[in-house]
Parts: structure tokens; sequence; C-alpha cells
């Protein structure tokens, strides 16, 4: 669930946790290439080779909880779009390769860096992106994330840097 | 101050000085995508109100990842690329002439360059000693409308590779069992610059391969210094002209430096699934294989190609086991089938294919069946990756692999190479 406000966005959901290592092979393998020019299609396999039932179970506004290295591998853009297009709300790892987490934020999907060992599968979460707080509501527990650089706060909330430069026709970081 | 040879470039490309942890938007010189991520990219480009590239011959569409087509989808993804490029007098390097990587080390990326790829393994022009990296649709969109990107200036893990290579261990080793020391995110966000006396003497192939690695540890890119190695590898090509030396400065600030002592190592494997996972040949229980894939940006080069055909030579494939053979380049192919070293390959018992990625990315030409094992030349052995979840995909060098395909099980080339 999203709530957005005028200066604040506050996403609710659901915890779906995964372990570390998460290449883009398991969000969007290789032999499901030719879907990629039906995204909506594609987003049906979301992780599907991590999690075969993921796709089915995922509601807007869940969270894909990741341990170290989430998103290694391929510079696919199509992996964090599917998880956008399923309707995860966010990604929270310990740690995001770096492509993987550059594509995240320039399709407009929060990539939060944080000690996701305090994160079980099924804990909700309401994370406030303005303030940099996930408040784990099964648990009890504030964890704070990282915050993003400069530039890339300036890209999401622009909507994604095609956004970004479609306004500007130029980069305007 | 002392610059790393990232800080050198980028800074040239910004305007003005800049250090490791600096942000600038910086002009880039060439920009390229291939099947699987150009066409998002072209989408991308028209919805952020393009219709044109800003620097025509330096952006280039690959057609490598699906070439030729196995499914019709992939057929109309061809086209798309093909039609904008005709519109907008960018490149296509179409089926056949092969795998992007290689196809821009022979003929597009020079010394000093920054260079933005839709595809993780740009990296593999850092060899050259230019600044390449791999980044999503979006923002290879840009780099095509803008010929612009942003980017952080890396910090950088300087790794030297000393002492001596033994017989039977290849570039591919050291990269292997670089990563398996560093881990499969010990450069994340890094530049990797490589150096030291046994890599100051490594060949260009030998280079590519190291290069192509570095992502496998996180890197956003991995750099040699340009020589005058370097040199006669852009004279062999007809691109003398685009040669310049870089290198670091003395005093050059490093996160870290790591020294290899190369005549410790040994002929290496990345075991499943992910490669880091590494382990010397020689510690290795029998392992039977189905498959060997001998090709890709990593290993698909004519030296790979004839080190496995001096190996094969005489002999047969194992009984049971089929080896794929994939030139990483039109060219490669045309001197493997001049130099009769293709012939000697096929008469082993091995199926060459037309110049591409092959199966390394799981699309087509060799897809594995449940519980197969494949041991490859390729960068990557991520589950699924070669197209099936159920499989297992070993990693080694040209040598390791084509001694295997004799033997039937991932065996060590020092019995046929000591």
């Amino acid at each position: 669930m999203f709530k957005n406000k005028k200066d604040q966005k506050i996403i609710i959901g659901s915890s779906f946790k995964f372990g570390d290592d998460i290449s883009t092979d398991l969000i969007a393998p290789g032999r499901l290439f030719h879907l990629r020019s039906n995204l909506p299609e594609l987003a049906k396999h979301v992780l599907e080779d991590a999690d075969p039932g993921f796709a089915k179970k995922v509601k807007p506004g869940d969270f894909v909880v990741g341990g170290s290295n989430f998103g290694l591998g391929s510079s696919r853009e199509h992996a964090p779009l599917v998880m956008k297009i399923a309707g995860v709300g966010a990604v929270l790892a310990k740690s995001f390769a770096r492509i993987f987490f550059r594509n995240s934020i320039n399709v407009g999907l929060p990539a939060l860096i944080c000690d996701t060992d305090k994160i079980d599968s099924g804990d909700i979460l309401e994370i406030d992106l303005k303030k940099g707080i996930i408040n784990n509501k099964t648990k009890n527990l504030k964890l704070k994330f990282n915050p993003l650089p400069e530039v890339m706060v300036k890209i999401l909330n622009d909507g994604g840097l095609a956004s970004h430069i479609a306004r500007n026709k130029e980069f305007n970081l | 101050m002392h610059k790393t040879i990232s800080e050198k470039i980028i800074s040239k490309h910004a305007g003005r000085e800049l250090e490791a942890g600096d942000i600038a938007v910086v002009d880039v010189d060439v920009v390229m995508s291939q099947d699987g991520t150009g066409p998002l990219a072209v989408s991308q480009i028209k919805k952020m109100g393009f219709n044109k590239v800003k620097n025509p011959s330096k952006s280039i569409f690959f057609i490598d990842h699906a070439a030729p087509s196995p499914r019709s989808e992939l057929s109309n993804a061809h086209i798309v690329l093909r039609e904008f490029a005709s519109q907008t007098g960018a490149v296509v390097s179409d089926v056949g002439e092969g795998v992007c990587h290689q196809i821009l080390v022979e003929s597009y990326s020079c010394p000093g360059d920054i260079i933005i790829g839709g595809d993780s393994h740009t990296c593999t022009s850092g060899a050259l000693g230019a600044f390449a990296t791999g980044m999503g649709s979006t923002d290879i969109a840009v780099g095509y409308a803008l010929a612009k990107t942003w980017l952080m200036v890396p910090r950088t893990i300087r790794v030297n590779f000393n002492k001596r290579i033994n017989k039977g261990v290849f570039a591919k080793d050291l990269i292997i069992y670089l990563i398996g020391k560093i881990t499969s995110n010990g450069a994340t966000y890094k530049a990797l610059e490589f150096g030291g006396e046994v890599g100051n003497r490594l060949s260009m192939n030998d280079r590519f391969t190291i290069s192509n690695m570095t992502v496998e540890a996180g890197a956003k890119t991995g750099i040699f210094p340009s020589d005058n190695i370097t040199k006669e590898y852009l004279r062999s090509q007809g691109r003398l002209d685009c040669f310049k030396e870089i290198s670091a400065d003395k005093g050059a600030k490093y996160e870290k430096v790591i020294d290899i002592d190369c005549s410790v190592i040994e002929p290496m494997v990345c075991q499943p699934h992910t490669v880091d996972n590494t382990l010397p040949v020689s510690s290795m229980e029998k392992i039977m294989v189905n498959q060997v894939f001998i090709g890709t940006c990593t290993n698909g080069r004519f030296s790979d190609l004839k080190i496995a055909a001096d190996i094969l030579k005489s002999r047969k494939v194992a009984s049971g086991v089929r080896l794929i053979v994939v030139p990483a380049s039109k060219d490669i192919y045309l001197k493997t089938l001049k130099e009769g070293v293709l012939e000697t390959l096929i008469s082993s018992g091995a199926v060459v294919q037309s110049p591409g990625c092959g199966p390394c990315v799981g699309v087509h030409q060799g897809i594995l069946g449940d519980g197969e094992v494949c041991l490859s030349t390729q960068n990557r052995n991520f589950k699924g990756r070669m197209g099936n979840p159920n499989s297992f995909i070993y990693l080694s060098s040209p040598a390791t692999a084509a001694w295997s395909a004799v033997k039937g099980y991932i065996a060590d080339p020092r019995e046929v190479l000591g």
C-alpha cells in the first residue's frame, strides 16, 4: 500500500525474505529473454527461480528483502523493472550490486540499504522514505537506512531517470 | 594531485579535476547496448522525447545474445534495433559479427575513452586503458541521446600480479583466483587497476579475460595501463591512431593494494552457483560433465581456441560429452578457420557455432537439461544462467575445458601441458 502525501512518501507492506547473492538471473532469467518485450508477462515470473510462488503472493507495496550483494550479475534493467511492475514497493538489502542499485533508482524503485537480519518473511514494515526510517511493526523495531546520494534523490523525486531527462532535456543534478 | 587511471580519465571527461568519491556529469566516447538491453533503451530514448542519437558513429547496437534469433519475439526485437539505427545513423553490429565486447575492443574502444554499455561485461574494454562500465537501458538511452552520463569517481584497488605464471595456468585462472580471494562483492563500486611484473607482461587477450571478469567481483571497471602491448594490439587492428599512453601517477591513492604471487596459482574452477565459489582443479572430487563450452567475451578469442585445439589434436571428445565452440567474433572465426584450429576442434568432436554469445546467456545454442553439468569458459555460473535452474555450471580456462572434454570429467590441464 502506498500513501503519497505532499512531502512524504510512506509505504506499508509485508516482507518477502531472500538470501545473499540474489542474481539478476534469479529475478529475470535468460530463459525468458524473449519476454523482455512483454514486461507485464515477464513480471509474472519475477524471482521465480528463487521463490516459485512469489509473483502470485506479492501485493502492491510489499517488500523484497535480501541479504548482501542483492542484484549481482547482468545489467538488465528489466530486473528492477519487473519487480516494480509486480507491485514491489521497495527492495531492502544489506548491500546491492552496483548496476542493479543504479537501475532501481532509474526506474523509480527505492533500493534501501539496512540491516535486513532484523526483518523476517511476513513482517509488516512501514517505510518513511523521506525520514529514512523503517518501522518493523511486527517486531516493534525501528531501523534506519542509509541516505541516497543527492543525485539519486533528485532522479527518484523526478520519477526516475527517463522522466528527469524528459523534463530537462539534459542532466540537471 | 597524484591520480589513479580512473581519476585521470574521468577528470578529463568532466573538464575539471576530480578525485575518488566526487560525482560528475561526463562526456562519453562510445555508447552501446545489445539485443537484450537495446530495445528498452530505444523505447526510453523515445519516451524522453528524442529522435536522434548524439554521436551516431559511436552509438552501437549489437545483435549477439540471440543471434541468429531462435524465436519470433526476439526477431522482432532485432527489427526494432535495425529500424532505429537506420533512422538515426547509429551502427548495427548484426548476426554473425560477434560478441559486443570483442567487437568493441577490435574496432571501437581506445585508451583514455569513457565507454558505457548496456551489458555488465562492458568492463572488458578496460584492458585497453579505457574507463568502461556497464549500465542499464535507461542510462544507456541517455548516453545515446546526449553522449553523457553521470558517474561517481570510484575508489581504486590496485592489484599487482607478481612473480611468474606456471605452465597450465592462464589469465582466467588468475582472475578466478583473485575473485575467490576478494569475493563477489569485494570490489563493489570500486575500480580494479592491474599491474605487477606478470600483469605488465600479459598479452592483450589475457588482459581482456581479466578485465572482462572484474564485474564478477562487483567492480565498476577493471583497468590496465596502456603500454607497448596495447600499442601493438591497436596497430594490428589498424587503429594505431587512437593509441595513447595512460598509467597511474606514482603516489596515486589506492584504497588498498593486493599483491598476488602468481607462482602459487594452479588451474582454477568456479563451482555452482557463484563465481567466488572457487577451488583449484587439483582439490576437486571427480565431477562428470555433460557439456563443455569454449567461447564468450571472456575466452572466445584466437589464443583460447588455439590452446583448446592444441590439447584436442589427435584426441577425441569423451563419449557422452558435447563440446560447443563459439568464436567471439567474425575475425576470430576466420582466423581459426584459416589456421586449421576449427578443423582440429571439429575433427575431435566439437560443434562450432556462429560468432556471438552462444549458450552463455541461456537463450539458445546449448541449453542444459535437468541435472546436467556444464564446464564453460564463460564468466558467470549463477543458477539458471544457461537456461535451466536445475543445471550446474562450472567455470574454467579454455585449457582446463578442453582437457576435461577429453577426459569426460573436470580435469587438470597440467596432465597434458605440464
